[in-house]
């Protein structure tokens, strides 16, 4: 089955937060700027779209959605 | 037949509006015509860690990666538009469209009467960051004229580098039409403390090239000498190739006018990014956006509704962007045109505050110092047009009162 999983570049990401900005459920950023991601790194069809606009949001480019095998 | 997508400006809207026309399903070509050299490239990191020597230049895409997937024409300048005819003239010949999405941004503004000499510069592009960055070393006097945030992160970044920035602001306080009076003046105490001395009420009159300095003439009867001056004074939008072509212009600042589809007023001409002026329905407002979110984001759409007309969606969005001063970070929500502006969390302390913004019992806008926890649930809140008191729940517990998230 081809799935879809969410990589964080931790190197990257500079604690913006436009990703909690559509996908709340799934991102946070704490008081320190730190993004604390929920749910694990798999990406199920019902959050797919937001996730995208997530990563697409994302202006220090640390999101990326890539298919695997499982 | 196949049908050919052409966009103006190869920056961040430009390369959005291609990727958004391909989502949306669209298989015919896609021309992208850029002016400058480079391959479309983030321009946030110019005036911090490009600056500060902190960064390489961040390319968005890779040129192989790019050129597969649209016809990529750069140093290729756009200098006039023929709706009628469907083509646009450029610096290298005319290419004709079936749509076309105009994304070329804005350009610095410069400072009448001052001219140009090679320690006086502006800073837009990769090419101006590289001469800028020649000149702000250890000790160097950089004088920054103009307070905005460009301005604020210019001097920053010259600061943390060992130079001495000044500040030169005509107006009383800065920053007012991006986050208010109130805001404004708070974040611009952030120089002093910072040794960034910040001159507010104090115009340039003239700019002196001497052999070894540029003398700076004020208002106030000072002379500040500069081994560098930065000309930090907005951006205008860059249109001057549009003129007399029949796309409406804003009277004011010459951006293009939209409709809520970013459609402009000639038939399959589009716009987004900097460049734009549009109603934005969530706010009831119509504005014109310098950041990069909209830019990214707006551009998207408008990429999409170029490719298929018919199932074209309106474009709204509450604003946002962020800043960075002496490793401080200022994030803004939504609009400062509102009737109240207060600050929230008890005190404002120094380095670290929340501010509503109000208009009746919705909330329009926040400014947050040092609070990247709380700033993206209150836009959340404010696109489902929430209240102060549910803004007031997030503000005490960091909790999004409106989406229920846990912790
Ligand atoms: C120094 C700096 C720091 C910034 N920091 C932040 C920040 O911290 N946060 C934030 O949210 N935003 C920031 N911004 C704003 C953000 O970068 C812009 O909103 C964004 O780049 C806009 O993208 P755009 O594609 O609409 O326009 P632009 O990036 O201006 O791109 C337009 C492109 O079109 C080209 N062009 C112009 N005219 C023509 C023509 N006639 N023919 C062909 N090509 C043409 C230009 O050469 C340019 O490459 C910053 C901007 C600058 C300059
Ligand atoms: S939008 Fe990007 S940079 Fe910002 S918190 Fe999310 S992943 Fe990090």
């Amino acid at each position: 089955m081809v799935t879809l999983k969410l990589e964080v570049d931790r190197g990257r990401c500079t604690g913006i937060g436009i990703c909690e900005s559509f996908a709340p459920d799934r991102f946070e950023v704490d008081d320190d700027g730190t993004l604390l991601v929920r749910g694990g790194e798999l990406v199920g069809d019902a959050e797919r779209e937001e996730i995208e606009r997530a990563v697409d949001g994302c202006p220090a480019a640390a999101l990326r959605l890539v298919e695997g095998v499982s | 037949m196949s049908r050919r997508l052409v966009i103006v400006g190869a920056s961040l809207a430009g390369l959005r509006a291609a990727e958004g026309a391909r989502k949306a399903g669209f298989d015919g070509e896609v021309t992208l015509i850029g002016a400058e050299q480079h391959l479309p490239y983030d321009r946030p990191p110019l005036s911090k860690k490009y600056l500060t020597g902190d960064g390489a230049a961040d390319f968005y895409r890779a040129e192989a990666d790019l050129r597969a997937e649209l016809d990529l024409r750069l140093s290729t300048t756009a200098t006039s538009l023929h709706p009628d005819e469907h083509v646009v003239t450029t610096s290298e010949g005319n290419i004709s469209y079936d749509a076309l999405v105009i994304a070329t941004g804005a350009a610095a503004r410069s400072l009448p009467g001052v001219a140009d000499s090679s320690r006086v510069l502006t800073l837009r592009t990769l090419d101006d960051a590289d001469r800028l960055r020649a000149h702000i070393r250890p000790g160097a006097r950089v004088v920054v004229v103009g307070g905005g945030f460009i301005g604020a992160e210019i001097a920053s970044s010259a600061q943390q580098i060992g130079a001495q920035a000044t500040i030169v602001e005509a107006a009383r306080v800065p920053l007012v039409r991006a986050v208010g009076e109130m805001v404004g003046e708070t974040l611009s105490q952030l120089h002093a403390r910072n040794g960034v001395r910040l001159l507010t009420e104090t115009s340039v009159l003239d700019c002196i090239e001497t052999a070894f300095v540029q003398e700076i003439h004020l208002s106030s009867g000072e002379v500040l000498p500069a081994d560098v001056v930065v000309i930090g004074v907005g951006a205008a939008p860059a249109t001057e190739w549009l003129r007399g072509s029949g796309v409406e212009l804003d009277p004011i600042d010459g951006g293009v006018v939209c409709d809520a589809f970013l459609r402009t007023s000639v038939p399959d001409v589009y716009a987004a990014g900097d460049v734009a002026h549009w109603p934005n329905g969530l706010l009831d407002v119509t504005m014109r956006l310098e950041n990069w979110t909209n830019a990214a984001e707006q551009a998207g759409r408008a990429g999409a509704n170029a490719a298929d007309p018919e199932n074209a969606v309106a474009y709204e969005t509450v604003p946002y962007f962020w800043s960075e001063w002496y490793g401080q970070r200022i994030q803004f929500v939504g609009t400062p045109m509102a009737d109240r502006v207060e600050f929230l969390e008890g005190e404002r302390e120094e380095d670290r505050f929340v501010a509503l913004y109000t208009t009746g019992d919705r909330v329009v806008g926040a400014a947050t110092l040092n609070q990247p926890r709380k700033i993206m649930k209150l836009r959340r809140l404010i696109s489902e047009r929430g209240g102060p008191a549910a803004a007031q729940t997030i503000i005490d517990d960091g909790q999004s009162a409106a989406t229920g998230a846990t912790p």
